[in-house]
Order: structure tokens, then C-alpha cells, then sequence
């Protein structure tokens, strides 16, 4: 069974919201209809997004960590908001364990959305139905597209690559690797929804330096900025020149 | 949680359509075991089932202001096999239907004897349809209940004392209102409802009472650490992701001040339970003023009541939304 998710590595994001553009832009220009903002230009803008980036403060001051959270449907292998919806709208794929809701049977009761613990389900004032990330389940099958673009808008945008996408019940795919390896985790996992989406911790990166590395060991003369210059005009290589 | 208006009205009408029906059908059983004089069809039964059926239709229209798309309804009668939203969908009408018909039954007399028991008291259609409306009732109770009280991350509302508490407050104010109908219509049946209502109400005040005291001691299951998965003990958000607000900002937080919840407390407190208590002694002489503004204070502290159990309940995803910035 496949079970196709996000791994979000929180060492790398930067919080620059570029995956949050790309998703309403690819969303709302979909066939199903637009993620429409209410007051867009006033002073309270609102509207439905599927994916939000929040920012956290770890620790106390000056000791402090910013930390960037991107957050979205984390598409639960044991969804909470698939079995109490009345209509059926709200359903688990069998064959890559996306969760959807089908926008022409919901009826907005948002019954859903007060199952979720996350708070992902952002009903669209527009249209009235409850609306959610799809994994961009129109991109990532469309053989119009190449390979590299089949992907969720998201994991495209994010200029750090802090956004991975597979199946994570494939043991040997990229994102099972990064599970496993890079220590990944899941949401809120006293409420057994087991989400498919995982996160990698921030990690401590240390910067090592060596003394013959400032030194320059591989110097002959021991001194820096004696070596002949070169002309402007030759080729020049690494360590020899000095422009 | 945000209180909608919409479902307050749905659960506290239905909740008296319910218990007025379930007191019609408990004078018809005493009456058919000679423990209570016999009423009349008309006067009593057939226009005690039109005001039952008049509160399930203000509940069930009030439901629909709930919905996005509510000429879509039908289609949430679908999923009876695992949400009880659905299944509180298909009871509701049911039940109506069935008070329709026990109305419609005593108002034409129809009533042909399906059995008769030992002793020779004769079991007719009405007692039949009066049976299957009480299981009806108490189902339609049930799925109300459990639509709130299977939600596990809502700590406040996943406990059996919520669906107690929707059964016994139902049918408290059911009762009353047979009173102060039963002052008008049946006099003698009076002191009757008004003594069960009393009855219903001291066992109502013990389990709300008691689901309030198990809600002020819970400790949330989630914490931001379990949210973002970082163990520091010292987090907080700096940002949600946005300023304006979204659904999840508007439909998880009351937005009112503690002060004012605990006011709404003690006010249901009195108007549900007090209040209608007082009245309703002063009722069991018979008196119509008294069973009328009992039932007409509790319905309103009903409201109250209810808005503080939507209000009361914490979600978890409020931890992703404490800061905007
Ligand atoms: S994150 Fe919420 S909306 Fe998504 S599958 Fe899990 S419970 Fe459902
Ligand atoms: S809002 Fe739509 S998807 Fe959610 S429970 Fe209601 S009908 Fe189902």
C-alpha cells in the first residue's frame, strides 16, 4: 500500500512563505474552483489557504531558536475526520492514502474540521464546503507534466528544499530514508491519528575549522598575499590567484 | 469553541420535543394500567403531539442555518455507518414522523388492538406507535449526545455524561412543558408532570453538576511541545502565519472573557435548574402561570446552558493559534 506524504525538515526551513504562494496559486486556479479572500485589500484580509507557515521561539532570551513550522493536512493514516462526516465528502484513498474532500457532495456542516486536531481544515466562505491540502493530487499524476513537475506545488516552491514528497511505506524512497535517518516525527502523537506527513527536529550545526586551514599549510612561502600575481588576463586557478 | 447559534436551537428544541412527547406516552402507559385517569384523544394527545412536532420542526430548521450547502442535506443521511451526525440525521425525521402518526392515530381514533396482554388490558396501535416513538426519542437523544461525545480531543465533551446530560436535560424540560400543557389541557395530569419534571431536573442537576466538575479538573492532553514536537519546555508562538484571521481563528475561540463564562454558568445553573425547580413546586398545585414561566425561564437558561458547553469545550488546534503577527 502506498501512502504518499511530506517530510518537512525543520533544520532547513527558512520561513519564507514561498510554499504557502505557490499552494494558493496552484489551488486556486484549479478545477475545483477558486480558494476565494474576503476583504483582500481591506483591513482584515481573510481567506482559505491549505498550507501555513507559522513561526516559534524556543527557549529563553538570549538563549533563543526561531523556528519555522510549516503546517498543512498531514493526510493521518488513521483520519479522525473521515469517519464522523455525514455525507461521505470527506474520504481516504485507498490506493495512495491521500485524504480529499469532494467539494460537490459536502454539505459544510464542518463537522470535519472540529475532528481534526491539527486545525487544517479551513472551511471556504465562498464556496461553503470544507476545503484542505490534496497533495496537489491534480499535479502529481498528470502526464502532461514531466517527472520533476509531478509534485506538490509546495515541495517545488520551497527554495531550501525543506519539503520532501514520496511514499512513505516504500522503505528504500527518499522520504522513508530521511524518516529513519534524520530522526523524523510525527504531530500530536498522544491522539493515535498517525500522520502520514512527518518532520525532521533542527539538528546542531557546527561549523569546523581547522588551524592549518587559516594557515594555509599548503602555502610554500608561509606567506599570504606574496605570491606573484598573475596577470589580469591569464586563466587563473584556486589558491594561485588572488583576484 | 465558537457557540453557533444554529445548533443551540437545534438541540435545546428537539431536546423538549423529545421529552414532551416522552411525557404524553408515559401518561398513556400509567392511564393504561389504571394508575392515571384516561385523557382525551383531541384535546390532549393530538395536541400534545402538534406542539411536540412544532418544537422538532423549529429544531430541524433551525439546523439547517448550520449548513454551507443545505440543499445538499439529504446526502448526510449517508455515512449512518460511521458518523452519528449521519445517524442523528435519519433518527430525527424518523421520529417525527412517528409523533406525526401517534398524533394522527388519536386524533382519527384509529385504533385497532394489536394485543392484548394478561389481564386484559388491550395493546392498540397508538401504544405501538407511543413504543416505537420512545426508542426513537431516546435514539434520537443518543446520536445528539454522541456527536459531541465522540470527539476524543474535545476532552470536555468525551464522557458519558454528555449524552446523560442531553437525555435527563431534554427531558426535563419536556416534562415541564407537559405541565404547564397538561394545566390547559388535562388538568389533572398536572401535579403529575410537574412532579417527574421535578424528579428528571434534581437528576439533571447532578450530572451537569458533576460533568462540571470533571471539566475543571482536566488537564490538556496536548501541549505546544506535542504540537510542534519540541521538547523545550519553553515555547512560544511568535506567529500564526497571517493577521486577518481565518476559519481556524473564528470557529475554535469563544472570544469572551472568563468572567463572562462563569457569569453564563451560574446563570444556567439558576435558569435550568433553580429557577424551574421553585416554579414548578409552586406548580404542583396546578397552577398554569407557574408551569408556563417555569418551562419558559428553563428554555432560556437552556440556551445559556448550551453555550456554555460549546463554549467550555478547548480544541487542541488552538495551540497553532495563540499569536498574530
Ligand atoms: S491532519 Fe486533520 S484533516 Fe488531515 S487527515 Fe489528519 S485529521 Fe484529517
Ligand atoms: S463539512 Fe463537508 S467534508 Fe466536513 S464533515 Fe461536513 S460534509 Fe463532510
Amino acid at each position: 500500500m502506498t501512502q504518499l506524504a511530506l517530510v518537512i525538515d525543520l533544520n532547513v526551513c527558512v520561513g519564507c512563505q514561498a510554499c504557502v504562494t505557490n499552494c494558493k496559486e496552484w489551488n486556486t486556479s484549479g478545477d475545483a474552483g477558486p480558494m476565494v479572500d474576503q476583504n483582500p485589500y481591506g483591513k482584515d484580509p481573510t481567506g482559505t489557504f491549505f498550507n501555513r507557515v507559522q513561526t516559534f521561539e524556543v527557549g529563553e532570551f538570549p538563549n533563543t531558536e526561531t523556528v519555522h513550522f510549516p503546517k498543512s493536512c498531514l493526510h493521518c493514516e488513521d483520519p479522525p475526520c473521515v469517519p464522523v462526516c455525514p455525507t461521505g465528502a470527506s474520504y481516504k484513498r485507498k490506493e495512495d492514502g491521500i485524504v480529499l474532500v469532494d467539494y460537490d457532495k459536502c454539505i459544510g456542516c464542518k463537522y470535519c474540521s472540529w475532528a481534526c486536531p491539527y486545525g487544517v481544515r479551513e472551511f471556504d466562505e465562498t464556496q461553503k464546503v470544507m476545503k484542505k491540502c490534496t497533495l496537489c493530487v491534480d499535479r502529481i499524476y498528470d502526464p502532461k507534466m514531466t517527472a520533476e513537475e509531478r509534485r506538490p506545488a509546495c515541495v517545488r516552491a520551497c527554495p531550501t528544499s525543506a519539503r520532501l514528497f514520496g511514499d512513505i511505506h516504500d522503505p528504500e524512497s527518499e522520504v522513508s530514508h530521511a524518516i529513519r535517518e534524520a530522526g523524523g516525527y510525527q504531530l500530536m502523537p498522544e491522539w493515535g491519528t498517525s500522520p502520514a506527513n512527518h518532520y525532521l527536529p533542527r539538528r546542531k550545526t557546527k561549523l569546523r575549522i581547522r588551524e592549518d586551514e587559516l594557515e594555509r599549510a599548503d602555502n610554500p612561502l608561509k606567506i599570504d598575499g606574496q605570491l606573484p600575481k598573475p596577470g589580469m588576463a591569464e586563466p587563473s586557478l584556486d589558491d594561485v590567484t588572488s583576484w | 469553541m465558537r457557540p453557533a447559534f444554529s445548533v443551540i436551537f437545534l438541540t435545546t428544541l428537539i431536546g423538549v420535543g423529545q421529552g414532551l412527547f416522552l411525557a404524553l406516552f408515559t401518561a398513556q402507559s400509567y392511564a393504561l394500567f389504571d394508575l392515571l385517569p384516561k385523557q382525551d384523544d383531541l384535546n390532549f394527545y393530538a395536541h400534545g403531539s402538534a406542539l411536540a412536532l412544532l418544537f422538532l420542526c423549529g429544531g430541524l430548521v433551525a439546523s439547517f442555518f448550520h449548513l454551507g450547502r443545505p440543499e445538499r442535506a439529504w446526502r448526510s443521511a449517508t455515512q449512518w455507518r460511521t458518523s452519528w451526525l449521519s445517524r442523528e440525521v435519519i433518527v430525527l425525521p424518523a421520529f417525527m414522523g412517528t409523533v406525526f402518526l401517534y398524533g394522527l392515530a388519536h386524533l382519527l381514533d384509529w385504533k385497532p388492538v394489536l394485543a392484548t396482554l394478561p389481564g386484559g388490558i388491550a395493546i392498540d396501535a397508538t401504544v405501538v406507535l407511543g413504543g416505537l416513538g420512545t426508542l426513537l426519542a431516546f435514539a434520537l437523544y443518543l446520536s445528539t449526545g454522541m456527536i459531541y461525545a465522540c470527539l476524543r480531543f474535545l476532552r470536555e465533551w468525551h464522557t458519558p455524561l454528555t449524552v446523560i446530560n442531553y437525555v435527563l436535560l431534554g427531558g426535563a424540560s419536556g416534562f415541564t412543558l407537559a405541565a404547564g400543557f397538561a394545566a390547559l389541557a388535562a388538568p389533572d395530569l398536572a401535579r403529575f408532570f410537574a412532579g417527574w419534571a421535578l424528579i428528571i431536573l434534581l437528576v439533571g442537576l447532578v450530572s451537569r453538576v458533576a460533568s462540571l466538575l470533571r471539566n475543571r479538573r482536566l488537564k490538556p492532553k496536548s501541549t505546544l511541545q506535542s504540537a510542534i514536537g519540541i521538547k523545550h519546555p519553553r515555547i512560544v508562538q511568535t506567529t500564526q502565519g497571517f493577521m486577518g484571521g481565518s476559519f481556524n481563528t473564528r470557529e475554535f475561540f469563544h472570544g469572551r472573557s472568563r468572567g463572562l463564562l462563569r457569569s453564563i454558568k451560574w446563570l444556567f445553573l439558576a435558569g435550568v435548574f433553580v429557577l424551574p425547580a421553585l416554579l414548578l413546586t409552586a406548580g404542583l398545585s396546578g397552577a398554569a402561570g407557574f408551569l408556563a414561566a417555569a418551562f419558559v425561564v428553563q428554555y432560556l437558561g437552556l440556551i445559556a446552558e448550551r453555550w456554555f458547553f460549546f463554549a467550555e469545550a478547548s480544541h487542541p488546534q488552538n495551540l497553532y493559534y495563540q499569536s498574530v503577527a
